[in-house]
């Protein structure tokens, strides 16, 4: 029977069921987890000892850069990425070439290889949605979503000055269908507006450019329409002043702006039957941390701005947060902020690309390369770390690398190493510039996560953050039958042995999706079907009449025809509507 | 020392991948073993005996071993590839990639190369006593990390990018090269013997280049310090009168290099 399997005696890892470690045998069948299979259904139920080995749901990545269009500016300016990092193709998988941008086909292999079966692209420009779609589709192993970039779109800024949330709403919600995305990115708010005109905000109360709104209009009025249209995910938020000494300030302060909007999210799902409740209750979601926590006032006095902000989280609970470490070597920096992207060409004068995506948003990519000899670089693989080891409550952080712009997503298993090991991290602050011990506060932390905690950070959190936990993140009763078994001893691991974590972490003894075995040992074995998550908003019907007839007459500021904006379901691989109901 | 001759016996219509010619590889195998060596001609792989004759057997270690490739081989590629120590001489021209990233041992050629010879080279000396194309000792396509060390001597011309993102070693031209020579150098030296058309250590930002015939249109970037007489780097020395320039400031980061020009050829500037 496909998708029925049992996975023997392996210590299972299921924070979110509050499993902690104990030898359990999972039941998958037809793609979801059941309690048990009956003797006849075990007779043709593939069946997988995992003794001694650890099992967990498969791994969520709730930020990464791995399709659209700035991926393929930083594929096709990168040749030099590809050329000697690249794979074979094998009867059932496709050959793929690119370290840090890898092809589409190459980083759904290499993410499953890691365990890892469920990933969100974590910009997508409105008018690049069918192509990052078209990406999507063809990225294999793995079931994704893509957050919408709309933190400086002219309608909803011109809507936030006008103070008329509920039009602004109906066009988020409008948004979310017509692109198939899943959740509201907000990028440096109200400033990359103002980079179309060669400018940056660098205060939250600052005005930009002709529409007069500031990142505090933008960002409280997007974490309100969130919570009132009830969106999975809590707004997901790249603070202003990014990668500038001395942002730890405007990040913490952003950060307090949704503090009294209460979460709602409004998903009319199935819930798996988790012990733990599985909906989100953060009203904002702060985004690669470790790029918005620097602390100084230059590059001389540079220091880690981290404290700063982990701090409030650990005593606030609106908000939770990924990392975005840092694990040195290459890495190919690119997001929608184009400001802060020009900013590190003027530093580095490596080659870089910028991107205006019309009326509503930009973007920029530079190749980028962190050496351990490097102060700076040093102090930010610090802070990566910190970000996730000085937040108390693992259930308020999340493991990232920002993929490609910290390190490319394969080098988790390292940052995993680093988290659970004291040893390793001691012997990398041997290797890297002393301002990494100077600057930062990490050499003295002697907090080593366990195994469940590596958990939580790495899927269960994920997936309750951005909403998925009701299948994914789980191995709770009819969740998905997403399954990573990682060749790690759980009684006998030695955290001072941490090359042997860094081993079990990089290529799954198995990964299984839907109840398939897809990778063993690193090896493909099967390409499954994959689904293809977005938010499908109820509103009011005449809310989206009104809105659409300002959208109309805009839409002569575009380069495209109005009807040729929406991206089709068939850009789509499984078009997954998650129903989210506005009014119930 | 051992010497292993191959004298070229195939059809080579389609250019042949021959990263396995290498003293590193043939150490330690007999004649035989080094004709059935694998290699690729376009999407099929054959047997190195059906493109070369082979004599003699390899030495007991890389440094003990000399290649001989008795003929013209311009459409055989990557010869050299990655050697570490011996000796390989071609006694005709040959084809792209020579001597990629080469760390040691040595490469003649006695007639010309193709593109690329050197690319990214770490050690050795890879010396063409013909003519070359482009991208000598150069970074790969899209790279701004070419030659990091050794030495590669063209006694005849060069074409564009010669030495681009060269961090280390020494590149001696005979001859003339065309542009972008020393595009983003950022260590090392390249002396051009003849003259150079335009953007001639453009965006360097470290190194010593040194031009001894004319530059066509020399690079807006850079300011004169002084006139220097004949010039020493070790062994190599550039006899002459020499202005004497920093650069390239035309780039954010205000780079640090150094240009020396022909005061006799370059009476304009």
């Amino acid at each position: 029977m496909a998708g029925t399997i049992a996975i023997k005696n392996g210590y299972v890892y299921d924070p979110l069921n509050e499993v902690d470690g104990e030898v359990m045998d999972i039941f998958i069948k037809n793609g979801k987890v059941v309690t048990e299979l009956s003797a006849a259904e075990m007779k043709d139920a593939k069946e997988i000892d995992a003794k001694g080995k650890t099992v967990m749901p498969g791994g969520v990545d709730s930020h990464s850069h791995v399709a659209g269009a700035k991926v393929n500016t930083g594929r096709m300016m990168r040749p030099e990425d590809h050329y000697k990092y690249y794979q074979k193709k094998t009867p059932i998988a496709h050959s793929g070439c690119g370290y840090t941008v890898p092809s589409v086909y190459l980083g759904g292999y290499e993410y499953s290889k890691m365990g890892y079966t469920t990933v969100f692209e974590a910009a997508v420009p409105p008018m690049e949605a069918r192509h990052t779609h078209e990406e999507m589709r063809s990225i294999p192993m793995l079931d994704m979503a893509g957050y919408l970039v709309l933190g400086n779109n002219w309608f909803l800024m011109r809507y936030l000055k006008e103070g008329d949330i509920d039009k602004a709403a109906a066009y988020v919600s409008w948004m979310m269908k017509t692109h198939k995305t899943y959740g509201i990115k907000c990028v440096n708010p109200a400033g990359v507006e103002n980079w179309g005109w060669g400018e940056n905000v660098s205060a939250l109360d600052e005005a930009n450019i002709h529409f007069e709104v500031t990142p505090e209009d933008i960002i409280k009025g997007l974490a309100e329409i969130n919570e009132q249209l009830g969106i999975p995910m809590p707004m997901h938020l790249h603070a202003n002043n990014l990668g500038h000494p001395g942002c730890w300030e405007i990040t913490r302060d952003s950060l307090k702006i949704p503090k009294s909007i209460k979460a709602k999210p409004n998903t009319d799902v199935e819930w798996a039957e988790t012990k733990m409740k599985a909906q989100r209750h953060q009203s904002v979601y702060l985004t690669h941390c470790q790029f918005n926590a620097f602390g100084g006032t230059s590059w001389r006095d540079f220091e880690s701005g981290v404290k700063g902000i982990t701090d409030y989280v650990n005593s606030n609970d609106h908000v939770v947060m990924d990392s975005g470490c840092v694990p040195f070597g290459d890495a190919t920096v690119m997001t929608g902020d184009g400001p802060a992207i020009h900013d590190l060409y003027q530093l580095t004068g490596n080659k870089w690309s910028n991107t205006d995506v019309e009326c509503e948003c930009g973007s920029g990519v530079l190749p980028f390369t962190y050496l351990k000899s490097n102060p700076i670089h040093s102090v930010q693989w610090a802070m990566g770390l910190e970000t996730l080891l000085y937040v108390k409550d693992a259930w308020k952080s999340i493991m990232t690398t920002d993929s490609p712009n910290g390190g490319p997503f394969t080098k988790y298993p390292q940052i995993i190493a680093w988290l659970m090991s004291n040893k390793a991290r001691q012997d990398t602050f041997e290797e890297c510039h002393k301002w990494a011990s100077d600057r930062s506060g990490l050499a003295s932390e002697t907090r080593e996560m366990s195994l469940s905690e590596i958990a939580i950070v790495t899927r269960a959190n994920a997936a309750r953050t951005t909403g998925l936990a009701h299948s994914k993140g789980t191995l709770a009763v009819g969740a998905d039958g997403d399954v990573a078994v990682y060749d790690i001893d759980a009684k006998k691991i030695d955290v001072n042995d941490y090359e042997s974590i860094i081993r079990g972490f990089q290529n799954a003894s198995y990964t299984i999706k839907g109840g398939e075995v897809i990778t063993q040992d690193g090896e493909i074995l099967a390409i499954p079907e994959k689904n293809t998550f977005y938010s499908d908003i109820a509103i009011k019907a005449d809310s989206e009449k009104e809105m659409l007839k300002d959208v109309k007459s805009w839409f002569k500021y575009y380069t495209i025809g109005f009807n040729n904006y929406p991206t089709p379901d068939k850009y789509l691989a499984n078009p997954t509507p998650i129903k989210v109901n506005a009014e119930r | 020392m051992a010497e292993v001759i191959l004298k070229p016996i195939g059809n080579f219509d389609l250019t042949v991948e021959a990263e396995a010619i290498t003293p590193d590889n043939f150490a330690g195998k007999t004649a035989v073993e080094i004709g059935e060596i694998l290699i690729w001609q376009a999407p099929a792989q054959a047997k190195l005996s059906e493109f070369f004759s082979v004599e003699g057997n390899g030495g007991s270690s890389a440094e003990d071993t000399t290649i001989t490739i008795d003929g013209d081989v311009p459409r055989v590629k990557r010869i050299g590839q990655e050697m570490t120590a011996g000796k390989i001489i071609i006694k005709g021209s040959t084809g792209m990639h020579v001597g990629n990233t080469m760390a040691g041992g040595e490469i003649i050629v006695e007639g010309n190369a193709e593109s690329w010879p050197g690319m990214e080279m770490k050690g050795g000396l890879l010396h063409i006593k013909g003519d070359t194309l482009d991208h000598v000792g150069c970074a790969y396509r899209g790279s701004w990390h070419g030659m990091t060390g050794g030495r590669i001597v063209i006694d005849g011309n060069a074409k564009n990018q010669v030495g681009g993102g060269i961090s280390g070693g020494e590149i001696i031209i005979g001859g003339n090269v065309d542009n972008f020579c020393g595009i983003r150098m950022n260590g090392g030296l390249i002396v051009v013997k003849g003259n150079a058309v335009r953007t001639t250590a453009a965006e360097m930002t470290g190194g010593v280049m040194v031009v001894g015939g004319r530059i066509e249109k020399f690079s807006p970037g850079f300011e004169m310090e002084a006139v220097e007489c004949d010039l020493k780097f070790d062994d190599i020395e550039c006899a002459g009168e020499f202005m004497k320039f920093t650069g390239d400031y035309a780039i954010p980061q205000k780079g640090k290099g150094t240009l020396y020009v022909s005061y006799e050829n370059n009476e304009c500037l």
